[in-house]
C-alpha cells in the first residue's frame, strides 16, 4: 500500500478528530455558560472565584455549588447516556426509529414512579431514582423481547408496534391512578415533563456508576455494531456471535437510558435525533458515530437547558420541552432529506 | 358469450367474498345488539327488562313511569348511542389510515391526529377556560390543523406512507411536549379536568354531543365507503395503482380528508379514547379471515369495543367507575401484543 492510497483516509480521520476536539471545547464552554447563566444573575468574576476559591458565606457561591454545578453535571451525564443509548440501539437493531422513548422506556418508568407516589407517598426526585430505573429497564426488555421473537428478529415495524402497545397498556394504568388521586397527579406532572432542575448532587452520585458502566460497555461493543449494521449473515460471516453482541448492546442501552430517565425524567427525542446528526457528519461507521453522539447529545441537552432558563423569565421551561421543540423539527428535516429505512 | 363465461368465475368469487363479509357483519351486529340491550339493563338501579322496553316505547305509547324513564332514556340510552357512534367513527377512521398508509401502526392515535386534538383541548381548558361545545370545537380544529400540517410536511413529490408515519410521530412528540408544558403551568384543578378529557369518557353523553357526531357520520361514512372502493388499487403500491389508472394523489388526499374528519368528530365528542381506532381494523381482519380490510365489519367491531369497554369500566370494579379510555387502552394493547406474538410464531410480521 502506497502513501498515495492512505493519505485521503488519513486526512478524513484527522478531520474527524479535529471535529471531536472542537466539540469537547464547545461542551466545556457550554458547561461554563450553564454554571454562569440562571434566574439570579451572577457576574462572571464571581463565578470564577466561586470555582477556584469557595466562600461558604457568599450566597452566590452557595447557589453555584449547590444548584448550578450539580445541574450541569447531571445534564452532561444524562446527555451522554441518551446519545449513546440511541446510537447503540439504532445500530444493534438496524432500525433508525429505535429510541428509548419509542421502546416504552418512559412509560415503564412512569408506571413505577406513579405507583410509588400513590401507594408509598414518595415526594422527592431522589426517591424516584430506583423506581424509574427498574421500570424503564423492565419495559424496554419486555418490548425488545416481544419484538425479537420470530425469524427476522427486531424489525422496525415490530419494534415500533410492540413499543406502542406496551406504552399504551402502561399509560392506561398511569391514567387510571392519576384520575383517582389528585396528589399523585400534582407530583407526577413535574416529573413527567423531563427536567434537570431541583436535582442535587446525591442524584448524580447515585446514577453516575450506571452511566460509566453503560458508556464503557457501549464503547467495548462499538466495533461489533458495524458488523451488525451490515446484517446478521454478514456479521456471522465475520465471526461474530450475533445474539451475544445484540444482547450486550441491549444491556448497555437499558443501563444508559434507564439511568438517564431515573435522573432527569422522560426526555424525548435526544436519543432519536442525535445519532442521525452524528451519522450525517461522520458517515456510517459506529467507531465514529458513538463518540460524536456522546458529545453532540450533552451539547444539545445543556444548550436546551440554558435556553429554557432564558426564554421565559422569571420562570423557566423544562429541558424536556425544549429538546422536543428543537429535536422534532430536526428529525422532520432528516426524514424529508433521505430514506431513513436505508440507514 | 365468450367474455361472459370468462368473467363469471371472478364475479362469483367476488360475490362469495361479499357474502362472507355479510355473514360476519350480521353476527357482529347481533353481538352489538346484545351489548346494547345489556347496557340499557345493567346498572346500580335495577330496572326489569320489560320496564326497559316499556320506557323505550313511552314516547310512542304515552305511558310514563318517571324514575325509570329518566334512568333509561336520559342516562343509559344516550350513553350507549354515543358509544356506538364514536366507536364506529374511530374504527372506520383507523382502518382507513391503516389501509391507506399500508402500515398497521398508522392509526390516528400514533400518527398524531389525536395528539393534535388533545393539545388543542388542553390549551382550551387551561388557557382559555373553555368547556362544553366550545371545547369540542377546539379539539376538532386542533385535529384538522395537525392533519394538514403533517400532510404538508410529508409532501415531497407526493406523499410516501412511511414518511407520513415518521413525521406524524415527530409532530406527536412535539405536541405532547406542549401538553406537558401546559400541565406544569396550570392550576391543579384545571390539570385534573384536562386529564379527564384526555382519557376520554362517555359521562357527558347527551343530545348536544350526539347530534353533531351523528350528522358528521351520516355524511362521512357513506363518503368513506364509496371512496374506499378505490383503496384496493392504492394498496398495491403507488406505481401499480397509477398503472391501473388510479389518480393516486387525488384519491389519497380525499380518503385522508375523510378519515381525518371521522377521527376529529369522534374525538370532539368523547375525547381521544385510546386504541379503538388502532385495534378494530386488525380484529375485523382476523374475524373475516380473508386478508382484506372490511370497512363495515370494522365499524361494527369498533362499536362493540367501545360499548363493551364502557360496560366493563362502569361495572367491573365495585363502587368505582372508570372512564372508558382506561379500559380500551389496556384491552387494545393486550390484543395487539397477542397479535404480535401470534404472527411471530407464524414467521411473518
Amino acid at each position: 500500500m502506497t502513501w498515495a492510497d492512505t493519505a485521503p483516509v488519513r486526512v478524513l480521520a484527522d478531520r474527524r478528530i479535529v471535529g471531536l476536539v472542537a466539540m469537547v471545547l464547545a461542551l466545556i464552554g457550554t458547561a461554563l455558560a450553564s454554571i454562569g447563566i440562571g434566574a439570579r444573575s451572577i457576574a462572571p468574576e464571581t463565578v470564577w472565584t466561586a470555582l477556584v476559591a469557595f466562600d461558604p458565606q457568599s450566597t452566590d457561591h452557595q447557589i453555584i455549588w449547590a444548584l448550578r454545578i450539580p445541574r450541569t453535571l447531571i445534564g452532561i451525564g444524562v446527555g451522554i447516556a441518551l446519545g449513546m443509548a440511541g446510537a447503540v440501539l439504532q445500530g444493534a437493531t438496524r432500525n433508525p426509529l429505535a429510541d428509548p422513548s419509542i421502546l416504552g422506556i418512559h412509560a415503564g418508568a412512569a408506571v413505577l414512579v406513579v405507583i410509588g407516589i400513590f401507594i408509598f407517598g414518595l415526594t422527592s426526585f431522589s426517591q424516584y431514582v430506583w423506581l424509574a430505573f427498574a421500570g424503564a429497564g423492565a419495559a424496554m426488555l419486555f418490548v425488545y423481547s416481544v419484538a425479537s421473537l420470530g425469524r427476522e428478529g427486531a424489525t422496525p415495524v415490530k419494534l415500533a408496534l410492540a413499543g406502542a402497545a406496551t406504552t399504551a397498556a402502561l399509560m392506561s394504568v398511569v391514567s387510571a391512578v392519576l384520575l383517582t388521586s389528585l396528589n399523585t397527579l400534582d407530583e407526577i406532572r413535574f416529573w413527567q415533563v423531563g427536567s434537570l432542575a431541583g436535582r442535587d448532587m446525591s442524584i448524580f452520585t447515585q446514577v453516575v456508576p450506571f452511566l460509566l458502566l453503560g458508556t464503557v460497555l457501549a464503547f467495548a461493543i462499538g466495533r461489533t455494531l458495524d458488523g451488525l449494521a451490515m446484517g446478521d449473515d454478514v456479521a456471522r460471516g465475520l465471526g461474530q456471535n450475533v445474539a451475544v453482541s445484540r444482547g450486550l448492546a441491549g444491556l448497555a442501552a437499558v443501563i444508559l437510558a434507564g439511568g438517564a430517565t431515573a435522573a432527569a425524567g422522560p426526555i424525548a427525542f435526544v436519543g432519536l435525533t442525535v445519532p442521525h446528526l452524528a451519522r450525517a457528519i461522520t458517515g456510517p461507521s459506529y467507531r465514529w458515530i458513538l463518540p460524536y453522539s456522546m458529545l453532540i447529545a450533552p451539547l444539545l441537552l445543556l444548550g436546551s437547558d440554558i435556553l429554557g432558563r432564558i426564554v421565559a423569565p422569571p420562570g423557566e421551561v423544562q429541558v424536556g420541552i425544549v429538546t422536543a421543540a428543537l429535536g422534532a423539527p430536526v428529525f422532520i428535516a432528516l426524514v424529508r432529506r433521505r430514506k431513513l429505512a436505508e440507514l | 358469450m365468450l367474455e361472459k363465461s370468462r368473467a363469471l368465475p371472478v364475479t362469483s368469487a367476488r360475490l362469495a367474498l361479499t357474502r362472507h363479509e355479510l355473514v360476519v357483519t350480521c353476527w357482529l351486529s347481533l353481538g352489538l345488539a346484545a351489548l346494547f340491550a345489556a347496557s340499557l339493563y345493567l346498572g346500580d338501579y335495577v330496572v326489569a327488562p320489560l320496564d326497559v322496553v316499556r320506557s323505550l316505547l313511552s314516547p310512542f305509547t304515552g305511558v310514563q313511569t318517571q324514575g325509570v324513564d329518566f334512568i333509561v332514556l336520559s342516562l343509559r340510552l344516550p350513553r350507549a348511542i354515543l358509544a356506538i357512534l364514536a366507536g364506529a367513527g374511530f374504527a372506520l377512521s383507523g382502518v382507513m389510515f391503516q389501509t391507506l398508509l399500508r402500515n398497521p401502526l398508522a392509526s390516528p392515535d400514533i400518527v398524531g391526529i389525536s395528539t393534535g386534538a388533545s393539545a388543542a383541548a388542553v390549551f382550551a381548558i387551561v388557557v382559555l377556560g373553555w368547556g362544553g361545545a366550545l371545547l369540542s370545537f377546539g379539539a376538532l380544529a386542533g385535529a384538522l390543523l395537525t392533519a394538514v400540517a403533517i400532510y404538508l410536511l410529508a409532501w415531497r413529490d407526493g406523499v410516501s406512507p412511511y414518511r407520513v408515519v415518521l413525521i406524524g410521530i415527530a409532530v406527536s412528540a412535539m405536541l405532547s411536549a406542549v401538553i406537558s408544558y401546559l400541565f406544569t403551568r396550570a392550576r391543579i384543578f384545571e390539570v385534573q379536568q384536562a386529564m379527564a378529557w384526555l382519557v376520554g369518557s362517555l359521562n357527558a353523553a347527551n343530545t348536544s354531543e350526539i347530534i353533531p357526531l351523528a350528522l358528521a357520520l351520516l355524511i362521512l361514512v357513506p363518503t368513506g365507503l364509496l371512496l374506499g372502493r378505490g383503496l384496493s388499487a392504492l394498496q398495491l403500491g403507488d406505481d401499480t395503482a397509477r398503472a391501473l389508472g388510479s389518480r393516486v394523489e387525488l384519491s389519497r388526499l380525499s380518503l385522508l380528508l375523510c378519515a381525518v374528519a371521522l377521527s376529529a368528530f369522534s374525538t370532539a365528542a368523547v375525547g381521544p379514547v385510546a386504541f379503538v381506532a388502532f385495534v378494530s381494523g386488525p380484529i375485523a381482519r382476523k374475524l373475516l379471515g380473508t386478508g382484506r380490510n372490511g370497512f363495515v365489519p370494522t365499524m361494527v367491531v369498533g362499536s362493540c369495543v367501545m360499548l363493551g369497554s364502557d360496560m366493563l369500566a362502569q361495572h367491573a370494579l365495585p363502587n368505582t367507575q372508570l372512564p372508558v379510555g382506561v379500559v380500551t387502552g389496556l384491552f387494545g394493547a393486550s390484543f395487539l401484543l397477542w397479535l404480535l406474538a401470534m404472527s411471530n410464531r407464524q414467521g411473518r410480521v
